[in-house]
Protein backbone atom coordinates (compact mmCIF):
# COMPACT_ATOMS: atom_id res chain seq x y z
CA UNK A 1 0.00 0.00 0.00
CA UNK A 2 1.29 3.41 -0.89
CA UNK A 3 0.76 6.44 1.27
CA UNK A 4 0.93 8.71 -1.78
CA UNK A 5 -2.30 10.22 -2.99
CA UNK A 6 -3.39 9.20 -6.49
CA UNK A 7 -2.69 12.73 -7.69
CA UNK A 8 0.86 12.68 -6.35
CA UNK A 9 1.45 9.29 -7.96
CA UNK A 10 0.62 10.52 -11.45
CA UNK A 11 2.03 14.05 -11.29
CA UNK A 12 4.75 14.30 -13.87
CA UNK A 13 4.14 10.78 -15.14
CA UNK A 14 1.43 11.44 -17.72
CA UNK A 15 2.03 12.33 -21.36
CA UNK A 16 2.66 15.94 -20.34
CA UNK A 17 5.45 14.94 -17.91
CA UNK A 18 6.92 18.19 -16.56
CA UNK A 19 5.38 20.31 -19.31
CA UNK A 20 3.85 22.83 -16.92
CA UNK A 21 7.16 23.75 -15.32
CA UNK A 22 8.88 23.66 -18.70
CA UNK A 23 6.38 26.12 -20.15
CA UNK A 24 6.64 28.43 -17.16
CA UNK A 25 10.45 28.40 -16.96
CA UNK A 26 10.67 29.14 -20.69
CA UNK A 27 8.51 32.24 -20.21
CA UNK A 28 10.22 33.32 -17.00
CA UNK A 29 13.69 33.18 -18.59
CA UNK A 30 12.28 34.96 -21.66
CA UNK A 31 11.05 37.84 -19.48
CA UNK A 32 14.43 37.98 -17.71
CA UNK A 33 16.28 38.01 -21.03
CA UNK A 34 14.37 40.99 -22.40
CA UNK A 35 16.20 43.56 -20.22
CA UNK A 36 19.39 41.47 -19.91
CA UNK A 37 19.70 41.02 -23.68
CA UNK A 38 19.07 44.69 -24.41
CA UNK A 39 21.56 45.59 -21.66
CA UNK A 40 24.28 43.46 -23.27
CA UNK A 41 23.56 44.90 -26.72
CA UNK A 42 23.81 48.44 -25.31
CA UNK A 43 27.03 47.62 -23.45
CA UNK A 44 28.69 46.15 -26.56
CA UNK A 45 27.55 49.22 -28.48
CA UNK A 46 29.10 51.67 -25.99
CA UNK A 47 32.20 49.67 -24.99
CA UNK A 48 34.24 51.49 -27.63
CA UNK A 49 37.36 49.33 -27.52
CA UNK A 50 37.45 45.53 -27.57
CA UNK A 51 41.07 45.37 -26.42
CA UNK A 52 41.95 42.87 -23.66
CA UNK A 53 42.47 45.62 -21.06
CA UNK A 54 39.22 47.45 -21.72
CA UNK A 55 37.07 44.30 -21.89
CA UNK A 56 38.60 43.01 -18.62
CA UNK A 57 37.99 46.40 -16.98
CA UNK A 58 34.38 46.28 -18.18
CA UNK A 59 33.73 42.72 -16.93
CA UNK A 60 35.34 43.59 -13.58
CA UNK A 61 32.82 46.32 -12.75
CA UNK A 62 30.51 44.74 -10.15
CA UNK A 63 27.33 45.66 -12.06
CA UNK A 64 28.73 44.08 -15.22
CA UNK A 65 29.85 40.90 -13.44
CA UNK A 66 26.48 40.41 -11.78
CA UNK A 67 24.40 41.15 -14.88
CA UNK A 68 26.67 38.98 -17.06
CA UNK A 69 26.23 36.02 -14.69
CA UNK A 70 22.46 36.53 -14.62
CA UNK A 71 22.45 36.73 -18.41
CA UNK A 72 24.61 33.62 -18.86
CA UNK A 73 22.42 31.56 -16.49
CA UNK A 74 19.17 32.80 -18.08
CA UNK A 75 20.53 32.11 -21.58
CA UNK A 76 21.65 28.61 -20.56
CA UNK A 77 18.24 27.81 -19.12
CA UNK A 78 16.25 29.37 -21.97
CA UNK A 79 18.42 27.65 -24.56
CA UNK A 80 18.34 24.17 -23.03
CA UNK A 81 14.53 24.34 -22.84
CA UNK A 82 14.18 25.60 -26.41
CA UNK A 83 16.57 23.05 -27.84
CA UNK A 84 14.72 20.34 -25.90
CA UNK A 85 11.46 21.25 -27.66
CA UNK A 86 13.15 21.06 -31.07
CA UNK A 87 14.76 17.69 -30.24
CA UNK A 88 11.43 16.29 -29.03
CA UNK A 89 9.76 17.46 -32.25
CA UNK A 90 12.30 16.23 -34.79
CA UNK A 91 14.45 13.47 -33.27
CA UNK A 92 12.60 10.18 -33.50
CA UNK A 93 13.47 6.92 -31.79
CA UNK A 94 13.47 6.62 -28.03
CA UNK A 95 17.17 5.89 -27.62
CA UNK A 96 18.42 8.49 -30.12
CA UNK A 97 16.14 11.10 -28.59
CA UNK A 98 17.28 10.34 -25.04
CA UNK A 99 20.92 10.46 -26.11
CA UNK A 100 20.44 13.75 -27.98
CA UNK A 101 18.63 15.30 -25.02
CA UNK A 102 21.40 14.17 -22.69
CA UNK A 103 24.12 15.56 -24.96
CA UNK A 104 22.29 18.89 -25.19
CA UNK A 105 21.81 19.14 -21.43
CA UNK A 106 25.44 18.23 -20.67
CA UNK A 107 26.71 20.77 -23.21
CA UNK A 108 24.44 23.49 -21.82
CA UNK A 109 25.34 22.84 -18.18
CA UNK A 110 29.05 22.59 -18.99
CA UNK A 111 29.22 25.80 -21.02
CA UNK A 112 27.03 27.75 -18.59
CA UNK A 113 29.16 26.78 -15.59
CA UNK A 114 32.35 27.50 -17.54
CA UNK A 115 31.09 30.96 -18.57
CA UNK A 116 29.98 31.82 -15.01
CA UNK A 117 33.37 30.67 -13.71
CA UNK A 118 35.10 32.82 -16.34
CA UNK A 119 33.23 35.95 -15.23
CA UNK A 120 33.96 35.22 -11.54
CA UNK A 121 37.65 34.61 -12.27
CA UNK A 122 37.93 37.96 -14.05
CA UNK A 123 35.90 39.73 -11.34
CA UNK A 124 37.97 38.38 -8.45
CA UNK A 125 41.29 37.96 -10.28
CA UNK A 126 44.29 40.09 -9.41
CA UNK B 1 3.11 30.93 -40.24
CA UNK B 2 6.71 31.21 -41.44
CA UNK B 3 7.44 33.83 -38.78
CA UNK B 4 6.78 31.09 -36.25
CA UNK B 5 9.32 28.80 -37.92
CA UNK B 6 11.72 31.72 -38.01
CA UNK B 7 11.34 32.09 -34.24
CA UNK B 8 12.49 28.51 -33.80
CA UNK B 9 15.32 28.79 -36.34
CA UNK B 10 16.65 32.05 -34.87
CA UNK B 11 16.41 30.51 -31.40
CA UNK B 12 18.54 27.55 -32.46
CA UNK B 13 21.09 29.83 -34.13
CA UNK B 14 21.20 31.99 -30.99
CA UNK B 15 22.09 28.87 -28.99
CA UNK B 16 25.18 28.64 -31.21
CA UNK B 17 25.77 32.37 -30.69
CA UNK B 18 25.67 31.73 -26.95
CA UNK B 19 28.53 29.25 -27.45
CA UNK B 20 30.50 32.04 -29.15
CA UNK B 21 29.76 34.34 -26.18
CA UNK B 22 30.88 31.65 -23.71
CA UNK B 23 34.09 31.05 -25.70
CA UNK B 24 34.75 34.81 -25.68
CA UNK B 25 34.34 35.02 -21.88
CA UNK B 26 36.43 31.88 -21.25
CA UNK B 27 39.20 33.20 -23.52
CA UNK B 28 39.10 36.52 -21.65
CA UNK B 29 39.46 34.72 -18.31
CA UNK B 30 42.34 32.65 -19.69
CA UNK B 31 44.52 35.70 -20.31
CA UNK B 32 45.66 38.21 -22.90
CA UNK B 33 47.14 35.63 -25.29
CA UNK B 34 44.06 33.44 -25.65
CA UNK B 35 41.84 36.52 -25.83
CA UNK B 36 43.82 37.97 -28.72
CA UNK B 37 43.68 34.59 -30.50
CA UNK B 38 39.88 34.54 -30.19
CA UNK B 39 39.68 38.24 -31.08
CA UNK B 40 41.57 37.54 -34.31
CA UNK B 41 38.95 34.95 -35.32
CA UNK B 42 36.01 37.11 -34.18
CA UNK B 43 37.41 40.10 -36.07
CA UNK B 44 37.77 38.22 -39.37
CA UNK B 45 35.50 39.15 -42.28
CA UNK B 46 33.63 35.84 -42.42
CA UNK B 47 33.02 35.93 -38.68
CA UNK B 48 31.65 39.48 -38.90
CA UNK B 49 29.03 38.13 -41.30
CA UNK B 50 28.16 35.55 -38.64
CA UNK B 51 27.91 38.34 -36.06
CA UNK B 52 25.51 40.26 -38.30
CA UNK B 53 23.45 37.07 -38.67
CA UNK B 54 23.38 36.54 -34.91
CA UNK B 55 22.45 40.20 -34.44
CA UNK B 56 19.41 39.70 -36.67
CA UNK B 57 18.52 36.47 -34.86
CA UNK B 58 18.81 38.30 -31.54
CA UNK B 59 16.58 41.26 -32.44
CA UNK B 60 14.07 39.12 -34.31
CA UNK B 61 13.80 36.52 -31.53
CA UNK B 62 13.53 39.28 -28.91
CA UNK B 63 10.84 41.28 -30.73
CA UNK B 64 8.88 38.19 -31.76
CA UNK B 65 9.32 36.86 -28.22
CA UNK B 66 7.47 39.91 -26.90
CA UNK B 67 4.72 39.06 -29.41
CA UNK B 68 4.58 35.49 -28.11
CA UNK B 69 4.44 36.67 -24.49
CA UNK B 70 1.56 38.99 -25.39
CA UNK B 71 -0.27 36.05 -26.99
CA UNK B 72 0.33 34.01 -23.82
CA UNK B 73 -1.33 36.83 -21.90
CA UNK B 74 -4.29 36.71 -24.28
CA UNK B 75 -3.48 39.88 -26.24
CA UNK B 76 -3.26 40.35 -29.98
CA UNK B 77 -4.18 36.81 -30.94
CA UNK B 78 -6.54 37.59 -33.78
CA UNK B 79 -5.75 37.57 -37.53
CA UNK B 80 -5.68 41.36 -37.94
CA UNK B 81 -3.32 41.97 -35.02
CA UNK B 82 -1.16 38.98 -35.89
CA UNK B 83 -0.56 40.40 -39.37
CA UNK B 84 0.27 43.91 -38.20
CA UNK B 85 2.51 42.90 -35.27
CA UNK B 86 4.28 40.38 -37.52
CA UNK B 87 5.22 43.19 -39.90
CA UNK B 88 6.31 45.41 -37.04
CA UNK B 89 8.59 42.66 -35.71
CA UNK B 90 10.27 42.22 -39.12
CA UNK B 91 10.81 45.98 -39.56
CA UNK B 92 12.15 46.41 -36.00
CA UNK B 93 14.52 43.44 -36.41
CA UNK B 94 15.89 44.65 -39.76
CA UNK B 95 16.37 48.25 -38.60
CA UNK B 96 17.94 47.25 -35.26
CA UNK B 97 20.27 44.81 -37.06
CA UNK B 98 21.36 47.50 -39.53
CA UNK B 99 21.96 50.06 -36.77
CA UNK B 100 23.82 47.66 -34.46
CA UNK B 101 25.94 46.20 -37.27
CA UNK B 102 26.90 49.68 -38.47
CA UNK B 103 27.77 50.94 -34.98
CA UNK B 104 29.35 47.93 -33.28
CA UNK B 105 30.50 45.35 -35.83
CA UNK B 106 31.93 47.28 -38.79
Amino acid sequence: MSLMTPLNRVLGLGTAKGAGEHWWLQRMTAVALLPLGLWLAYQLLTLGSFSYASVVAWVREPATSILLILLVVAVGYHSVLGVQVVIEDYVTGKGTRAATLMASTLAHVGLTIAAVFAVLKIAFGS
Amino acid sequence: MWLSSLHRITGLLLSLGAVALAVWLIALASGAESFSAVSRVYGAGWFKLLLVGWTFCFFYHLANGVRHLAWDGGYGFDPAHIRVTGRIVIVVAVLATAAFSYAAIF
